[in-house]
């Protein structure tokens, strides 16, 4: 049983994902000729949050104070089983897409129903729309991971990952780019990036994940905010995984997971850094303009799909 | 897409060097907030000279948010309030609704003379009184309208950076 | 007689004397009896599924109850999976009806009826003949429509959707007569075992003819698009205990027809069939989540929910009717196991959704989404019952649905390579329907129960709902049970299902694994909710301790929701079902095509000023309107005209007679 991957994979994405997010606000702030509050201030958002008093709104239920706890743990349980650091884990049997897929899934489902839970008009808003965009995303994300299990013959993700280490050519092949272009834009669709939603919006009419969120503080707050930030490293992680998985260790030894904790985070930091500098050039879509974009990506997955089979 | 990218070349940064940081310890609240101060700002009866300002010493010029402070949507993610204009009739209630959604610890800034003293409104029938009549006010900005740079040189002494 | 047959007929006859009871007894301790009686022959008949599964079969022959053939019953692990999951069913249903007695419900009626229903749907996947099928097929029927209709004094749309239910249902049998019957005429005998021995006989055509009538028959009764339309008016107006045996019991044995018919009788048959079927559950599936997801009726919205499970199904068995015609037996295998699966599970978690939501309707005297909310505060234990059955149907892990959801995809994935142009056209387009079938069961299921049970009562009558007494919970105690063993330990379930599909050219056992891991036979897979489930807690637990380790420990404070500091929130500001589910509706316009109707009263004085606005919309059913309107007219005009002919005058009816014969005698002598 090698339990040591999956919590050396938790550790990283638990402490470099507010990082992460602090790289990202830092590029933003730089092309927009700001200075930036440098990268350590989203631990230091996180630190000050965790100290401060927690608040139950008036006519919430266990669900609203529940929430949190299920939306982190989800993550967790995400970054536990995918195979950021090494294709060898305890966790195998839960380390297929589709399950990791929907388990991250649960984790918006969890906060839909906060939001819900307040009864205020922004949480039923940010709920509907958090989860009319899901319900649309869920097409592409399987599509494209149907793409890419089928010339592995599985849908696990440690056996695609060990398939691409094996034969790395195969990441140039046009199944695979059109299934990364699909899946880009399902990932930014599910952690709530431009030009889906806009993370740092303060105007009530266009949130989306923000107007669910809107009535938590103190820990509370401090669970989301950590738990979103590590859904990001995630779905950017899983985006590494499957079509850059090189650095990746074979082996549970120290010095290979050192070395692949080092590859991830560069991977990660790199996409990041990508997806911050394609921000600075696009506006948010209106809302019903995301099924459109969404249409696309799905249809560039049915492609690869296709490709897959007509090309083999 | 092209041209923004240039735009973006050719102005490079924009931010001004900070200046020396303020001298003075922080008070108890600011301390505990170690460096991370979420902001809500709400208009008590501005003339929305005071929100220009604002808006200013948050723009690329000033960054206050370098300094580890930044404007948040809710009340419940905040840490300070930032207050401008005299407190009006209508706004009393809603202002102490506001400070009430806020989680502890969290401290009120009144920005402008109106929310320092009620500045020329002083005594009008509509105003019941300075900020600091409704709210406990840790640290007031002077100024008709306060510049930026004193905007942000208060932000950066509840941020202590 | 083996152990399954005996409880089988310990089953039967428990049900006999409930039916007696129901008729005798006086109606005070009528629906105690009733219930328990039931509750004890479900079990009863979980026990002979169950064995049947396990291995042991079971006949026996009535040769004198029916002229001609007599009636055969025999229990094989195929309908032994049904009478199982029919049995479990009925038992939760009757513990919840013990105390589900408002509106008329304990009266004589419905109280004799219920286990006669229940009785009848346990004959049927063990008929062993035509004859017998048919005769318990349409007891069945008449059964469920006398409950359907049992509150018609009450409500007229009960009326109208008994007669919606009683007409679709008979001419759905007369499908499934009229295609076994061509069947039984190619057979020596009307035997499961003759149709079986003469079915590679027949002509092509004559077997698709068949199949094409059965299909269209049992489809009906699952409920399958474009013979749905009965399911959403009859199992919302049925009471909510039979609601529940319908959508999760009797939309079964649609399916169970189809595969009887034909993976067993007719043996497999052309792809082609299989193709109409996939398509035919593709469509189902989104059509159905689709009216679901913008539906503000909770019971409708259930109903829509066994449209597009069934659908689901029907996928699985299409699929892997491909997959068998083209020789691939292991892909057949699983894709039916999958298929199976999503049956039974779709019972226990609509069993538990309908239980659920008659306990709502009978504390609030409303199903309209838009009403209700809050109810979390009044009604703990429904609500959370609610929520495991909401989570269970939203295929999200550690619920129920989702195994087999995962089960399908599987089948669907693997089977790209598999058979040419076919699959590699089918597969992708079946796992994007399945995607964005589950896509929209999560929105359905969050407005569900998010809008109902969640957030603040939306009217008086929600603000006011006190829980249901403790047999109605102890019914949808006993499905959640079943849920979350379903979802747990799928395994134990599993490996009994890959026996029943040991049918025809299909493979059996596709599946193998410990008590933890499901792992695939023949193609790589493996999946452990169980340790899904277990990581999920662990994760959950990690992030308490986390949290105990870093947090401050001030104390929880209560404030005001946050209303922007303005007057309080009221429930009329809250997000309603219809306001949650409008950008779906926004995004599916073209398929859904709502109807909106803005009308704006001016003010007396002047056009500028608006006294009132009012909003009306309706999600019409298309199918139904492009379908069944113009075939209702049709008849209707038909009918007008024919009433020109009947005059009331004798001389030109015997007229009509003498007309008829004389045509006759010509045809005769023609075609001599």
């Amino acid at each position: 049983m090698n339990v040591v991957t999956p919590v050396a994979q938790v550790l990283v994405v638990a402490g470099g994902s507010p990082l992460l997010v602090g790289v990202m606000r830092q590029v933003r702030a730089r092309l927009e000729g700001r200075a930036g509050p440098g990268v350590g201030q989203p631990w230091r958002d996180l630190r000050k949050l965790l100290r401060k008093e927690p608040i139950t709104p008036r006519g919430t239920s266990e669900v609203f104070r529940l929430a949190p706890l299920v939306l982190a743990a989800t993550t967790l349980v995400a970054a536990a089983a995918s195979p950021f650091l090494a294709t060898t884990s305890a966790l195998d049997p839960i380390a297929d897409l589709f399950a990791v897929v929907a388990v991250l899934t649960l984790g918006a489902v969890v906060l839909a129903l906060a939001g819900l839970d307040t009864g205020t008009a922004f949480g039923g808003m940010g709920a509907s729309r958090e989860m009319t965009i899901t319900a649309l995303v869920e097409p592409t994300l399987l599509m494209a991971t149907f793409a890419l299990s089928v010339r592995v013959g599985s849908t696990n993700l440690g056996a695609i990952t060990t398939a691409t280490l094996h034969d790395p050519g195969r990441v140039l092949s046009p199944v695979s780019l059109l299934a990364v272009v699909a899946l880009a834009v399902a990932v930014i669709a599910e952690t709530g990036r431009l030009p889906v939603d806009n993370p740092s919006t303060h105007l009530e009419l266009t949130m989306v994940h923000e107007a669910m969120i809107l009535e938590y503080a103190g820990p509370d707050l401090a669970l989301v905010e950590w738990a979103s930030a590590m859904r990001l490293t995630v779905f950017l992680g899983l985006l590494a995984t499957l079509f850059a998985p090189f650095g990746i260790a074979v082996t549970a030894s120290p010095s290979a997971l050192a070395l692949a904790a080092a590859a991830f985070a560069l991977k990660v930091t790199v996409l990041g850094v990508a997806l911050a500098v394609a921000e600075v050039f696009l506006a948010k879509l209106r809302l019903f303009r995301v099924p459109e974009l969404l249409a696309g990506s799905f249809l560039l997955g049915l492609l690869a799909v296709a490709a897959s089979f007509f090309l083999a | 897409m092209w041209r923004l990218w240039r735009k973006i070349r050719k102005t490079g940064r924009v931010a001004e060097p900070a200046p020396a940081r303020p001298a003075g310890p922080l008070t108890s609240v600011a301390a505990r907030l170690g460096g991370s101060v979420q902001i809500r700002h709400v208009d008590a009866g501005s003339c929305n000279g005071c929100e220009v300002e604002i808006g200013s010493a948050f723009g690329p010029v000033h960054d206050a948010e370098r300094y580890g402070a930044r404007l948040v949507a809710s009340p419940r993610h905040a840490d300070a309030l930032l207050v401008t204009g005299a407190v009006t009739r209508n706004m009393v209630e809603p202002l102490r609704r506001t400070y009430d959604a806020v989680p502890g610890p969290k401290l009120v800034v009144a920005v402008g003379d109106c929310a320092r003293d009620c500045g020329v409104f002083k005594g009008a029938y509509g105003v019941v009184g300075s900020v600091g009549d409704v709210l406990p006010v840790e640290v007031s900005v002077p100024g008709c309208p306060p510049t930026p740079e004193a905007i942000t040189a208060a932000l950066r002494g509840i941020t202590g950076r | 007689m083996s152990p399954a047959g005996l409880s089988f007929v310990a089953a039967l006859v428990g049900l006999g004397l409930a039916a007696v009871a129901g008729f005798a007894l006086p109606g005070a301790a009528r629906p105690a009896v009733v219930g328990a009686l039931s509750a004890v022959s479900g079990c009863a008949a979980l026990v002979a599924g169950v064995g049947a599964l396990a291995g042991q079969a079971w006949s026996v022959s009535l040769p004198g109850v029916l002229p001609l053939s007599g009636l055969v019953f025999a229990i094989d692990p195929l309908g032994g999976m049904f009478v199982a999951v029919t049995g479990g069913v009925v038992a939760a249903a009757a513990v919840y009806g013990v105390g589900y007695t408002g509106h008329g419900l304990s009266g004589r009626l419905p109280q004799s009826v219920f286990p006669v229903f229940a009785a009848a749907m346990l004959l049927v996947p063990a008929a062993a003949t035509v004859g017998a099928l048919l005769v318990c097929w349409e007891l069945m029927a008449v059964a469920s429509l006398l409950l359907v209709v049992t509150e018609h004094r009450e409500r007229p749309e009960v009326a109208s959707a008994g007669r919606w239910y009683a007409v679709m249902t008979h001419l759905g049998f007369a499908a499934i007569l009229a295609g076994l019957m061509l069947f039984a005429a190619a057979a020596p005998g009307d035997s499961f075992a003759a149709l079986r021995a003469a079915a590679p006989g027949m002509t092509p055509g004559s077997r698709t003819v068949v199949f094409v009538l059965v299909l269209a028959g049992f489809a009906s009764k699952a409920g399958i698009v474009p013979l749905h339309a009965w399911l959403p008016r009859a199992h919302p107006e049925a009471p909510s205990h039979v609601s529940a045996l319908m959508s999760a019991a009797m939309v079964n044995l649609g399916i169970y027809g189809i595969i009887r018919v034909g993976f067993d009788l007719l043996g497999g048959g052309a792809r082609g069939w299989w193709i109409a079927v996939l398509a035919v559950g593709a469509v189902s599936a989104l059509y159905g989540i689709l009216q679901a997801a913008v539906a503000t009726d909770l019971k409708r919205l259930l109903a829509h929910s066994t449209t597009e499970n069934m659908g689901l199904v029907l996928v699985g068995v299409g699929a892997a009717g491909i997959f068998a015609t083209s020789g691939e037996r292991v892909l057949a295998g699983l894709a039916l196991v999958a298929a199976l699966l999503h049956t039974v599970n779709h019972a226990a978690f609509k069993t538990l959704l309908f239980l659920a939501a008659g306990s709502v309707l009978r504390a609030t005297g409303s199903r309209d989404l838009d009403a209700l909310g809050g109810l979390r505060a009044r009604m703990p234990a429904t609500t959370l019952l609610f929520g495991v059955g909401a989570l269970a149907a939203s295929a999200l892990p550690p619920g129920t649905a989702f195994v087999s959801e995962w089960l399908l995809l599987q089948a669907l994935v693997h089977g790209l390579p598999a058979s040419g142009a076919v699959t590699a056209i089918a597969m992708p387009l079946s796992v994007a329907v399945v995607a964005l079938t589950a896509g929209l069961a999560v929105v359905t299921f969050v407005k569900a129960f998010g809008t109902g049970f969640l957030a603040r009562p939306r009217s008086e009558a929600a603000a006011r709902a006190a829980e249901s007494p403790r047999g109605m919970v102890a019914g949808m105690v006993l499905a959640a049970g079943a849920c979350g063993v379903l979802a747990l330990a799928p395994t134990v379930v599993v490996s009994a299902l890959g026996r029943a599909t040991a049918i025809g050219r299909l493979a059996a056992d596709p599946i193998s694994g410990n008590a933890v891991t499901v792992r695939l036979g023949g193609v790589a897979g493996a999946l452990s909710p169980l340790m899904l489930a277990v990581a999920l807690l662990a994760g959950v637990i990690v992030v308490l301790g986390a949290l105990r380790l870093l947090a401050s420990r001030r104390a929880r404070r209560e404030a005001r929701l946050w209303d922007c500091g303005a007057g309080p929130p009221t429930p009329r500001m809250e997000y309603t079902a219809t306001s949650f589910a409008e950008p779906v509706q926004r995004v599916f316009d073209n398929v859904l095509r709502p109807e909106q109707d803005v009308e704006v009263t001016h003010a007396d004085e002047s056009r500028y000023l608006v006294a009132a606005i009012e909003y009306r919309r309706a999600v019409p059913d298309r199918v139904e309107r492009r379908l069944y309107v113009p075939v209702l007219t049709a008849l209707r005009a038909w009918g007008r005209a024919a009433r020109g002919l009947a005059d009331g005058s004798v001389h030109r009816y015997l007229g009509y007679g003498f007309g008829a014969v004389t045509v006759l005698l010509i045809v005769l002598a023609v075609t001599r």
